[in-house]
C-alpha cells in the first residue's frame, strides 16, 4: 500500500528566524549536513570530492562533495538549472569535471535510467530488441528481467507505443541486466501519472531491498520526493543542505531557497513494507490512500 | 531488357550499390542526417577534380576528401553557436561551388560534369565494379560489427554512452563507412542524387518494418528493385539511367507513406 503524506512545515516562529539566518547557512558551505541513516555505514559504492564544473563562463557546479553508500537511496532535488544533471552527467563519466575526483568503488557497475524521451517512432524497434540492445542475451533474460519490473507484457510491443509509465519499467529493466550495484534514475516519475507514480517508487524501493542496490534519485519536482530516501541533498551549484526528507523540508536553506510555500506543501511518498507484490512479480493494483496512513516518510 | 555485358555492370553495379546503401540510408533516416549525406557527397566533387589534376583514382580522391569532410563535420557539430542544418547548407554548397571550379581549372580534354552530377551507370567499368564489391565488402563488415553500437546511439545516445559505448569512435566509423557508401553510390546516380540512394529505400521501408534489421533488409530489397525497374525504364524510354532509377525509388517511397498516411487516417 501506498500513502502520500505532507511533512508538516517548521514552526512559523522558526521560519522567520531561518530567513535571518539563511545566508550564514546556505553559504557555499564547506560544513556538511550528512545526517546519519540507517545505511550511513555501508560500503561507500561513490562518491565525488571537491566538484567544480564551469561551461562558458558560468558556473554550473561548485566544491560538490557527494557520496552513495550500499542500500542507500538518494534524492537529489534543486531548482532548474541547479546542476543536478550535471552532476549525475559527471558521476557516470560522461562529462569531466574541471576540478574535484569522482571515486568508484572496485567493480562498481552503474545502472542508468535516463529523463524520459519521446521514443523516436523513425526506429521500428521492439522492447525485446531493445533489451537485447542493452545486454539480454537471450529473450529469456529479456523476460525475467521485464517480469522483475512488472512489465512482461510489453515484451513484444514497438518501442514507441509504450505509456509514460511503461517506458520507465522498460528503462528499468533495461539498467538491471547489467546488475548494477548502484542505480542512477533521472526524473524517473516525469510524465507519469499520479497511480503509475506511487507503483515506481515502490518498485524502486523493493528494488533497493531485494537487490542491495545503491539509489540515486534526481527530482525535478521539488515538491515530491520519495520517502523511502534515506538522504535528500538538495543542490543549487554547491550542496545547499542534505539530510533526510523531514530534514530537508525544514532546513532554512531549503526553505530560503524554494521558498516558505514550496517548504509546506513538501510531500513524501511513504512505502509501507508490506511486500504484497505476487510471485511473478507483477505489481498488484495499487489503491492510493491519502488519509490513512500516520507514518511520515524517510523511516521505511 | 537486352543483357549487354554493359548492362550486366550496371545491373551488378546499380544492385551491388543497393545492398550496401540500405542499412547506411536507415542510419541516415533514424540519425536525421540527410543533409550530412548531402555536403558528404557534394564534397567529393572537389575530391573527383583533384583526382583528375593528380590523375589519381577517381572513387579513392573522391572518397578521402568526402571522408576528410565528414570527420571535420562531425568536429563542427560540438559548436553550437551556429545549428548543424546551416553549417551544412553552407559547405555543401561551398563545396559544389569549389567542385565546379575546380574541375573546370583540370588541364586536358572536357571534363563529363554531368556524368559526375547526375552519374551514368552504364559507363560503369570493370574497375569500379572492383571499388563497389570490395568498398561493399568493407562497409558490410564494419557495419555487422557496429551494428549494436550504433543502432543504441541512434535510440538513445547519452544511455549508449552511459552503457560503454565509445561514441566518438562510432560516429567517426558510421561517417567514414556512409562517405564510402555515398562513393559507389556516384557511380550509379551521380552526386547530386546519391543521398536520394540512400534515403529513399530506407524511408519506403519504414512503414514495411517493425524491426531495425527488417527495415535494412527491406530497404536493400526495395533499392535492388528500383535498380532493375529504373534500369528497364532507362532503356526501353531511352532516358538517363541514375535518375530513372531515383524517380522510381520516389515512386516507391510516395506509395509507401502515403499508403501509411492513408491507413493512420482510417484509425
Amino acid at each position: 500500500m501506498e500513502s502520500r503524506t505532507t511533512v508538516a512545515p517548521a514552526a512559523s516562529s522558526q521560519d522567520g528566524e531561518a530567513d535571518a539566518h539563511a545566508p550564514a547557512h546556505c553559504g557555499h558551505a564547506h560544513h556538511h549536513h550528512h545526517a546519519t541513516t540507517p545505511h550511513s555505514s555501508g560500503k561507500v559504492l561513490i562518491s565525488a570530492r571537491g566538484l567544480a564544473l564551469s561551461r562558458g563562463g558560468r558556473t554550473i557546479l561548485e566544491d560538490v562533495d557527494f557520496e552513495i553508500r550500499e542500500k542507500e537511496i538518494v534524492t537529489l532535488i534543486g531548482p532548474n538549472g541547479a546542476g543536478k544533471t550535471s552532476l549525475v552527467r559527471v558521476l557516470l563519466g560522461l562529462m569531466a569535471p574541471d576540478r574535484g575526483r569522482v571515486q568508484k568503488s572496485l567493480g562498481l557497475t552503474i545502472g542508468y535510467v535516463p529523463q524520459r524521451f519521446d521514443i523516436d517512432r523513425t526506429i521500428p524497434i521492439t522492447v525485446a530488441r531493445f533489451l537485447a540492445l542493452g545486454g539480454a542475451r537471450s529473450p529469456a533474460r529479456a523476460k525475467a528481467v521485464l517480469e522483475e519490473v512488472g512489465a512482461s507484457r510489453v515484451i513484444n510491443q514497438q518501442l514507441s507505443g509504450l505509456s509514460g509509465g511503461e517506458i520507465q519499467r522498460v528503462l528499468l529493466a533495461r539498467a538491471l541486466l547489467r546488475n548494477p550495484g548502484l542505480l542512477v534514475l533521472d526524473e524517473p516519475v516525469r510524465g507519469v501519472d499520479y497511480v503509475g507514480e506511487a507503483e515506481l517508487y515502490a518498485l524502486i524501493g523493493r528494488l533497493r531491498d531485494e537487490r542491495g542496490l545503491g539509489v540515486l534519485l534526481v527530482s525535478h519536482d521539488l515538491h515530491i520526493v520519495m520517502a523511502q530516501s534515506d538522504r535528500v541533498v538538495c543542490i543549487n551549484r554547491h550542496v545547499c543542505c542534505s539530510g533526510v526528507p523531514e530534514t530537508v523540508a525544514k532546513d532554512p536553506s531549503y526553505v530560503r531557497l524554494f521558498g516558505e510555500h514550496a517548504a509546506r506543501s513538501f510531500a513524501v511518498y511513504s512505502h509501507h513494507h508490506d511486500h504484497r507484490h505476487d510471485l511473478t512479480g507483477e505489481p498488484k493494483p495499487v489503491s492510493l490512500d491519502r488519509a490513512g496512513s500516520e507514518e511520515q516518510g524517510g523511516v521505511a | 531488357m537486352t543483357l549487354d555485358p554493359f548492362v550486366l555492370r550496371a545491373l551488378a553495379a546499380g544492385i551491388g550499390v543497393a545492398v550496401i546503401a540500405a542499412p547506411l540510408g536507415c542510419f541516415v533516416v533514424w540519425q536525421r542526417m540527410a543533409y550530412f549525406g548531402e555536403a558528404v557527397a557534394q564534397a567529393s566533387l572537389i575530391g573527383i577534380a583533384l583526382g583528375l589534376a593528380l590523375q589519381l583514382d577517381l572513387t579513392a580522391s573522391a572518397l578521402a576528401v568526402s571522408a576528410v569532410l565528414a570527420l571535420v563535420l562531425i568536429a563542427l557539430a560540438r559548436q553550437n553557436l551556429v545549428p548543424l542544418d546551416s553549417l551544412l547548407g553552407l559547405l555543401a554548397h561551398a563545396a559544389l561551388a569549389l567542385g565546379v571550379i575546380a574541375t573546370s581549372l583540370v588541364k586536358g580534354p572536357p571534363v563529363d560534369l554531368l556524368g559526375y552530377l547526375f552519374g551514368d551507370i552504364f559507363a560503369v567499368s570493370t574497375q569500379d565494379l572492383w571499388w563497389v564489391f570490395g568498398g561493399g565488402a568493407v562497409v558490410l563488415l564494419a557495419l555487422v560489427k557496429l551494428w549494436n553500437p550504433l543502432l543504441s546511439m541512434a535510440v538513445h545516445e547519452e544511455l549508449a554512452a552511459a552503457e560503454g559505448v565509445r561514441r566518438d569512435f562510432v560516429k567517426g566509423a558510421f561517417v567514414v563507412l556512409l562517405a564510402l557508401a555515398i562513393a559507389v553510390a556516384i557511380k550509379i546516380v551521380g552526386i547530386l542524387l546519391a543521398i536520394a540512394f540512400l534515403i529513399m529505400p530506407a524511408a519506403a521501408a519504414r512503414p514495411l518494418s517493425s524491426t531495425p534489421e527488417g527495415m535494412a533488409r527491406m530497404a536493400a530489397l526495395i533499392a535492388a528493385v528500383g535498380v532493375v525497374i529504373g534500369l528497364e525504364l532507362s532503356l526501353t524510354f531511352d532516358i538517363p539511367g541514375g535518375p530513372a532509377i531515383v524517380a522510381v525509388l520516389a515512386a516507391m517511397s510516395g506509395i509507401s507513406l502515403l499508403g501509411m498516411a492513408l491507413r493512420a487516417g482510417a484509425h
